[in-house]
């Protein structure tokens, strides 16, 4: 018997002499001889839960979290409060331990959670028709070229702004190796997706458009025109949206857009280090029977009441297999439930307050800090949430200064637009204050100057050169 | 055969339940113009009007119609909710095929820790040691496991993890110039396995079950050739059975140069007895809200780790998690590889699911290298068990095992006799244990049997509960010999009775109307 089993030894006894067997060992015997391992598997050795949990707080005790510091980290996922009862009715039992609900009378309230995360996410994105969620943002990007491939026959191409998350353009490009796809990218003028150059790369071998919005480097894109080109030449507008914002900014599908994903993690989840969370998928009517996932709907019972099943089953792998819209089974229904809960808990009023702050604030941080010494805007662009800048330091070593001083100052933007080897992303939440903004940007000042200042090579750019080409062990 | 003690559910629906009576009402309907629950704090910094700082017509003219309720409320209507599934907590759930085991709370409280729920994914390496290090241990642990060297941990679910096998299976061919354009599938597959092979660029070819529920080898070998890039199988497969020819079955695509590709939904049945790379696999992903003990969610989240072969390894997806060892004493120090040159890039965003991970990192530490053995000995002993307490009783006739070999950690049943005798079908059955108080197995799945009922009692059912359950089967079984009707109509004490599914998809409703 070992931890979370009961069988004492008596009733293995007891349960093999019913089953008709002497040991254990005779119920594996269907696993021929030369594929069994016949040794012990090379793991420590199982832990008291005292002990587990004491080694679990020290791993997480060298991490520095949000709790640690104050954290302006973005590009994607942001550190916003979650409120105590998403906490508290995400680990109830009811929610937490059943699994996809095959069996809707005894799921009822899965299935009407599915139902509420549809209708919010199609309000959020102005969107008529909405499932109940998928992995995460980037894949959710990916799928929806899957969707518009299906929809353009023959259309081989996909277009993708350079202002989508690089992880989302990095997905995109993966999977459209399986869909025999090629993306082709499109980059910023200003800050923002290239008008013209998307009109150029447009053709009848286009099946869609990905943008995104705000976009990586934090700047509101005009969607209506990105999505009325793409509709002239024939193709659909996937755009990726942030939930927060879009309280304040125009939805998706008042500007035309045929497809809205997104991170869901901003609304009421966890950083957790990148997941889980929850992919969000909306879209027009007319592409209900090819969209990705669960999708729960409203129904009768035997009665006459009114109740909630899978509705459109037959676009899934359960049923339709090789010619299912997507492949997805298992997905994030725990983390859509807390997104629910934040949107209610925010409710009408609060997702525009919500909006409203984080505008004024990221204005202000951009202007606070586009008046320090080495910091220059990256763009001009209007920005809700999220601005770039440059700095006139090296990045890497301001960085690590800034943390010196309990302050994570944002996302360095080399790696993914060396073009940008100077850029940093600043992220904002109303868990920032004005008083944090104005740390940072006295602590960027110091680390900046000291940066420039000859002859000090304590943060030097190459002690990160050397763990970065740190070799795996096997 | 011993007949419960408790007495038997209502036999109709005469006097409707309380929650029966409670009439669905959604979050929306409960909403009241000026009630709100959450605040946003003050900006505490100037706040012109929105249209000075982004242009007018970028803005949104009328925000989002969500629900306007007070915390009370909230509380109070999803707890109404939550009281409308059935759960695990409650009570067994064998659900083939999806592994329903305790889900241990050390494993929750531990993912809760700040250090890991508000780590940042974009937190420097430097300033994340600890995720790092412990997403590293488990990749050693799950390459033990399943016998294979290398792991990502970057899928989100076992779906996603065949995705990326596919994937990787794309690159390693095309890496040596090698155009293939077939994937084999057994009839026995999960419907994520066909779904894949379409959506990685691959024509699906079904290889059929032979009269034993192994893989019908001769059919395997017509059409295993050089078209073919994967075979994907599932061992124990989807009947619970262990395929005697693996071995053969894996040489025979690997000779023709194809790679092999294993569904690990069923690794439960296995640990610490037999590994997917020693029975010649490359690919094989791991659900870990499966056998690693991650709480199912209501559907999710979960995580699909892949292992892989070294000549599979390239290709991984990036960033890669490296270890570098410390100098002079100094602990090691952990970092993300995006280089890489080979790979098939990404999946996803980020690092993939850690707080799945640390839940999963947490089970292995506590149960160890014997404790999976004795977990996956232990389903087997319960799934064994209960066929032999079930076999006893009326389900020996009426509800026989689908093929008659001994099953590992889950088994296969036709209700095909009950259907013809007793004119009940399986999911009448599967409605009346919900009377019972049982979640029913998977049912109508796999697709190969007829009326199937596929029964995973897992390891952390007590020997007590499966006796219910046998008794529960041999009741309504009872049930069906005296009055059929009893079960097609069932159920009768579920917050509501069998739903319309058919018209929810006729004419979908998804999602509420509202009066703005
Ligand atoms: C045999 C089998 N393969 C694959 C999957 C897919 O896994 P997931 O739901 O995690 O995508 C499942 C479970 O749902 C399964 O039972």
């Amino acid at each position: 018997m070992s931890r979370y089993t009961s069988a004492t030894d008596a009733d293995v006894r007891e349960m093999l002499a019913t089953i008709g067997v002497a040991s254990i060992e005779e119920l594996f015997e269907v696993i021929p001889e030369g594929l069994r391992l016949g040794r012990a598997l090379d793991l420590p050795p199982g832990q008291a839960e005292q002990a587990v949990y004491a080694e679990l707080r020290d791993l997480a005790a060298r991490n520095v979290s949000a709790e640690d510091e104050i954290s302006f980290l973005g590009a994607g996922m942001y550190d916003h409060y979650v409120p105590a009862i998403v906490d508290a009715i995400t680990q109830r039992s009811e929610f937490l331990t059943p699994y996809t609900p095959y069996q809707p009378e005894v799921s009822q309230g899965g299935l009407q959670v599915m139902f509420e995360f549809q209708t919010a996410i199609s309000e959020l994105t102005g969107l008529p028709v909405a499932n109940a969620s998928l992995y995460e943002g980037p894949s959710s990007v990916a799928s929806a070229a899957y969707l518009a491939l299906g929809v353009a026959k023959g259309r081989r191409k996909l277009v993708a702004s350079r202002g989508l998350h690089p992880h989302s353009r990095a997905t995109l490009e993966t999977y459209a190796r399986g869909f025999g796809a090629e993306v082709v990218e499109v980059g910023l003028a200003g800050g923002v997706t290239d008008a013209g150059a998307v009109v150029g790369a447009l053709d009848d071998e286009v099946a869609a458009v990905f943008v995104q919005n705000p976009n990586f480097l934090g700047a509101v894109e005009d969607l209506e025109a990105l999505a009325s080109a793409a509709h002239e030449a024939g193709a659909l507008c996937v755009a990726s949206v942030d939930a927060p914002t879009l309280g304040v900014l125009r939805p998706p599908g008042e500007c035309g857009v045929d497809v809205a994903v997104g991170e869901g993690q901003p609304l009421g989840n966890r950083l957790d280090f990148g997941g889980p969370s929850f992919g969000f998928f909306a879209a027009t009517e007319e592409h209900l029977r090819r969209m990705p996932g669960r999708i729960a709907g409203e129904t009768t019972d035997a009665d006459g009441r009114r109740g909630f099943v899978l509705a459109l089953q037959t676009r899934e792998q359960h049923i339709r297999r090789e010619r299912a819209t997507h492949n997805i089974c298992t997905s994030q229904a725990l983390n859509a439930l807390a997104g629910t809960i934040y949107l209610a808990w925010l409710g009408r009023r609060g997702i525009v307050e919500l909006g409203e702050l984080l505008v004024r604030r990221t204005a202000y941080a951009r202007e606070r800090l586009a008046g320090v010494e080495g910091v220059e805007l990256l763009h001009d662009a209007p920005v809700a949430r999220e601005f770039a800048v440059r700095l006139d330091a090296p990045v890497r070593e301001v960085v690590d200064r800034v943390s010196e001083e309990g302050i994570a100052a944002g996302y360095p933007l080399a790696r993914d637009y060396p073009e940008y080897e100077d850029g940093l992303l600043v992220a904002i939440t109303e868990r920032r204050s004005r008083e944090d903004i104005d740390r940072l940007a006295d602590a960027l000042a110091r680390a900046i100057a000291a940066a420039s200042a000859p002859g000090d090579e304590l943060f030097s750019d190459s002690e990160n050169k050397a763990s970065r080409t740190a070799e795996a062990t096997r | 055969m011993t007949t419960r003690p408790t007495p038997s559910p209502p036999t109709n629906a005469d006097t409707p339940t309380a929650q029966q009576r409670e009439a669905a009402t959604t979050i929306f309907e409960r909403s009241v113009e000026g009630r709100r629950a959450g605040t946003v704090p003050p900006a505490g910094v100037p706040e012109p009007p929105l249209a000075e700082l982004i242009p007018a017509e970028l803005l949104r003219a009328e925000g989002p119609a969500l629900p306007e309720v007070s915390e009370p409320e909230i509380v109070r209507h999803y707890n109404r909710l939550s009281r409308r599934n059935f759960d695990l907590d409650t009570g067994p759930y064998p659900l083939g095929s999806c592994t329903m085991k305790h889900n241990p709370r050390l494993n929750e409280k531990v993912a809760a820790l700040p250090g890991h729920a508000r780590l940042h994914p974009a937190q420097d390496p430097k300033r994340a040691q600890g995720a790092l290090e412990l997403m590293w241990r488990l990749e050693r642990a799950l390459s033990e496991i399943c016998g294979l060297p290398h792991v990502s941990l970057q899928p989100s679910a076992g779906s996603h993890g065949e995705l990326a096998g596919l994937l990787l299976t794309r690159a390693y061919h095309a890496d040596r110039g090698d155009e293939r354009t077939k994937v084999l599938t057994p009839d026995t597959a999960h419907g994520t396995n066909p779904a894949t092979v379409t959506m990685a660029g691959y024509e699906v070819v079904k290889v059929a079950t032979d009269e034993r529920g192994g893989v019908d080898v001769d059919d395997l070998r017509s059409k295993t050739d050089e078209s073919v890039a994967c075979l994907m199988l599932t061992n124990p497969n989807t009947l619970g059975l262990f395929d005697p020819n693996v071995a053969e079955i894996t040489s025979t695509v690997r000779a023709a140069g194809g790679t092999l590709y294993y569904d690990g939904a069923n690794l439960q049945a296995i640990m610490g007895y037999s590994r997917p790379g020693d029975m010649g696999f490359d690919i094989v992903h791991v659900n870990l809200h499966k056998s690693f003990s991650q709480p199912h969610g209501g559907g999710g989240p979960g995580a699909g780790p892949i292992a892989v072969s070294e000549r599979i390894a390239p290709f991984l997806p990036r960033p890669r998690i490296v270890r570098a060892e410390g100098s002079n004493g100094a602990r090691p120090r952990f970092e993300l590889d995006h280089d890489q040159p080979k790979s098939i890039g990404r999946l996803r965003g980020f690092q993939g699911n850690f707080g799945v991970f640390v839940r999963s990192y947490a089970y292995i530490a506590s149960l160890g290298g014997d404790g999976l053995r004795d977990a996956s000995e232990t389903a087997v002993l319960n799934s064994n068990y209960l066929l032999a307490r079930m076999r006893s009783g009326r389900a020996g006739e009426r509800l026989p095992l689908a093929f008659d070999r001994r099953p590992l950690h889950e088994f296969v049943l036709s209700g095909a006799p009950a259907k013809r005798e007793l004119g009940v079908r399986t999911l009448d059955i599967a409605k009346r244990l919900l009377d019972y108080g049982f979640h029913p197995p998977t049912i109508y799945f796999p697709l190969l049997v007829d009326e199937a009922l596929m029964v995973e009692p897992t390891e952390t059912e007590t020997r007590e509960s499966l006796d219910d359950l046998a008794a529960a089967f041999d009741e309504i079984l009872a049930e069906a010999e005296r009055d059929p009707q009893i079960l097609r109509d069932a159920p009768y004490t579920t917050p509501v009775r069998r739903l319309d599914e058919a018209a929810a998809s006729r004419r979908p409703v998804i999602r509420q109307p509202l009066d703005r």
